[in-house]
């Protein structure tokens, strides 16, 4: 290969040199701790446990948050069921404005709550501004409008809110993933406890005080915080009806082995392994942003994230030369600056898993590839990786890394590359890169995958359907498919 | 009990042209064919016909069958899996007196019969239309082609009920063969025929061999292994116990089964998506 680190960090320096560009965090109040948000108002736990939630990019500590126990989850779960009768009865236009009130007060808190993102969870404030934030608002917006429209939705059918929602979320987008579990669930007429991630509650705690401005009727959304335990009591309590979860295959199943027998409904969105297809023919700096877009996008910390490139030989070689390129040319660090394209992994854990998993791509023989790239010292960074030489088998391959690591594989025929591309147990995401419409709709047709990008990656709307084949998980999150999961048909 | 006369006189041949059943040997259907349990083994649901006691390797040999028929019965133009469903039925109602006689005769029999072959005609009609109701556009906000379009999930266990036993079971299997899945069904311990017998219907109905499999057998034997099997997406649990339902839902987490729990009776466009996949496609619009 024709580039060297050396080059590709000489270039990024002259023609990427960018002065600092720190969003401000002077407007922004974060509480030296939390207490849970239950029955309409912030609320003193039971529990006497607290733990910290911290910067990931500077390894401070920002707050502190309860490990709601057994009495926390079931005075929420009870708040919740309280409510329940009097909103799933509320008119049903009634609900709509609430979720409306929501949205717009999201919208007008926007830049608030992208800085606590990007501060809590570490992923660059232009993703949170940009994503995360508008997306959480546009999903209430979406969903307000269904909630007196339900009957449409299902025609011939009955629609009936099921009850409580225990709903437990993940660290990676935790706002967003909060909008897309509370805004079906409310508009249905569910009402909803919901435990944010251990790593990043702190979104979800402004977000209690956005219910509080909205004046919704108290007990209609409950927010414990607190660790996998905690989560494990919202979904196993008796009083909860239906369980979603996002969150990691592992966790998955054994939530789906825990609640056999309970009649509960169950929805799981989880892991993928997704395959980003380059054919020959495909624009190819158009391929490569969408390549860079489907691994690095917030850090690799992607259940959808394109992390197994298949790239057709005949293009390998000048396609590696101008990833690796751009690989160079990506900005990591504060995630705060408005130019940083690589923020922080979410946590020590995290990263350790990544370092984990690289390693293993080493020992098994890949070769890898990191552009020069200088990596903070406080906080838990990673360079945006690439692995070649790489085999279906390794475990680089198969399992997923959940991190700025991309591993390439070639293929010769459209047939090896489906092959390749379902080679796996996940099934939530796919990309297509082509010139040819009728090979997109060949590719997109064999794909057994929930969401397929072509010539384009990680695109994401209140509108779409979200969700996986096989284990990837079951149900669909976002558009008409997404209250589905919310709903008794009669 | 014919009188010691007649026997005699049966026996020796002697009345010629006297009518005599040809009995049936009960086998699985499996990938196509019919065949006896590769255990040899054979049980009495009612005292006296022998059905096959279906293994695990049976069951093994029938998941394989319906994956191996999957991709094929998946392509197949929605309009032409509309006609062999309704020639199903076309089947189905040419032995209506055969399958009245296996549900024991009378009114309810020929009822229940006639349920039966009506769920195969109105899925036959589904399933060139569900992709119209259950599938959509997305306005999405951007300039992008953005639509979502049911996919069948894969191979499907179907736990058929045991009453009704041949209404229960079309009611489960011509959903599932709708939107594009192969099925293998785990007949009714106790009432084995009428899963038996329909293999017959669906084999002389275009049904491509492997897209339908019957397995009879012992449910203790069978199902914690269909309920675990890796290469089964989805399980149908209309005739299960509450005991079995909760051994199944722990047996399918292993690799995240889709539990289908609908009520019985149910005829409905969700049934048919309850055994698919939405799939949402994206696609950049410009010049």
């Amino acid at each position: 290969m024709a580039i060297t680190k050396r080059r590709t960090a000489e270039l990024a320096k002259q023609v990427f040199e960018y002065a600092p560009a720190p969003e401000s965090t002077d407007h922004i109040k974060i509480e030296p701790h939390y207490d849970l948000f239950i029955g309409g108002r912030m609320v003193a736990a039971h529990s006497k446990k607290r733990f910290p939630t911290i910067n990931p990019a500077t390894e401070e500590k920002l707050s502190e948050v309860v490990e709601a126990d057994e009495i926390d989850v079931d005075k929420a779960v009870k708040a919740a069921g309280k409510a329940f009768d009097s909103w799933s009865r509320l008119a049903p236009s009634r609900r709509a404005r609430y979720l409306f009130r929501i949205s717009r007060l999201l919208q007008e808190r926007a830049r608030e709550l992208a800085v606590v993102e990007t501060m809590d969870g570490g992923k660059p404030i232009k993703e949170s501004r940009d994503v995360d934030i508008p997306l959480s608002a546009a999903h209430f917006f979406y969903y307000a409008g269904w909630a007196d429209k339900l009957e449409w939705a299902f025609p011939n059918r009955k629609p009936r809110p099921l009850g409580v929602a225990g709903q437990v979320i993940p660290w990676n987008f935790p706002l967003l993933m909060l909008a897309w579990k509370i805004a079906p669930a409310l508009a249905a007429g569910n009402t909803v406890v919901l435990k944010p991630a251990e790593t990043t509650p702190l979104s979800a705690m402004l977000f209690a005080d956005i219910c509080q401005q909205a004046e919704l009727p108290p007990g209609v959304v409950n927010i414990v915080t607190g660790a996998g335990k905690t989560g494990s009591m919202v979904i196993s309590h008796p009083g909860v009806k239906k369980v979603a979860f996002t969150g990691s295959t592992e966790v998955g199943k054994l939530i789906q082995r825990s609640l056999a027998g309970s009649g509960k409904r169950l929805t799981l969105e989880l892991g993928g392994k997704a395959a980003n297809i380059v054919f020959e023919d495909a624009p190819l700096d158009a391929a490569i942003e969408g390549i860079v877009n489907g691994i690095y996008f917030n850090q690799g910390h992607v259940c959808c994230a394109g992390s197994r490139l298949l790239v057709q030989e005949s293009i390998a070689e000048p396609l590696l030369e101008k990833l690796k390129l751009r690989l160079g040319t990506l900005r990591l660090g504060d995630p705060l600056d408005k130019n940083t394209d690589i923020g922080a992994i979410n946590s020590k854990a995290q990263l350790e898993k990544i370092e984990g998993m690289v390693e293993s791509g080493v020992e098994e023989g890949a070769e890898l590839f990191q552009p020069e790239c200088k990596l903070p010292e406080r906080g838990f960074w990673f360079p945006p990786t690439l692995f070649t030489n790489v085999s279906q088998s390794y475990r680089i391959a198969r399992e997923e890394i959940f991190g700025p690591v991309l591993s390439v594989l070639t293929f010769r025929t459209p047939a090896e590359a489906v092959e390749k591309a379902n080679n796996t147990p996940y099934g939530l995401s796919a990309g297509v890169w082509t010139d040819k419409g009728s090979r997109i709709l060949w590719m997109a047709e064999r794909m057994r995958a929930g969401v397929v990008w072509a010539n384009t990656f990680n695109r994401f709307d209140p509108s779409s359907p979200f969700g996986g084949y096989k284990e990837s998980g079951f149900g669909r999150e976002g558009g008409l498919h997404g209250l589905l999961p919310y709903v008794e048909l009669n | 009990m014919a009188p010691a006369a007649d026997v005699a006189k049966y026996a020796a041949g002697l009345e010629v042209g006297t009518l005599m059943d040809v009995r049936k040997t009960y086998k699985l259907f499996i990938g196509g064919e019919f065949v006896r349990s590769e255990s040899g083994r054979a049980y009495r649901f009612d005292g006296s016909i022998n059905v096959p006691r279906g293994s695990r390797k049976d069951l093994r040999d029938a998941i394989r069958a319906a994956r191996t028929a999957f991709p094929g019965w998946a392509a197949r133009t929605a309009m032409n899996r509309g006609q062999i469903l309704y020639r199903a039925a076309e089947m189905l109602d040419g032995r209506r007196a055969q399958f009245v006689e296996v549900l024991g005769g009378g009114r309810t029999a020929s009822r229940e019969v006639e349920s039966a072959v009506d769920a195969l005609i109105w899925y036959a009609g589904w399933t060139d239309k569900l992709a119209q109701v259950a599938g959509n556009t997305n306005p999405v906000s951007g300039p992008y082609f953005n639509f979502t379009i049911p996919e069948p999930t894969g191979v499907v266990g179907i736990i058929a009920p045991e009453d009704p036993a041949l209404a229960g079971l079309v009611r489960r299997v011509a959903p599932a063969l709708c939107g594009g899945n192969t099925v293998v069904v785990l007949a009714p311990e106790a009432a084995p025929l009428p899963a038996l017998t329909l293999a017959e219907v669906l084999a002389t109905s275009d049904v491509p061999g492997g897209v339908v499999n019957v397995i009879g057998g012992y449910h203790r034997e069978l199902l914690p292994w269909l309920a675990a099997h890796m290469d089964v997406n989805a399980i149908d649990t209309a005739g299960c116990t509450p005991e079995e339902l909760t051994a199944i839902e722990k047996a399918a987490a292993e690799n995240v089964k889709r539990v289908i729990k609908s009520p019985p009776g149910e005829l409905s466009p969700q049934l048919i998506t309850a055994f698919m996949e939405m799939k949402t496609v994206w696609h950049p619009i410009g010049v």
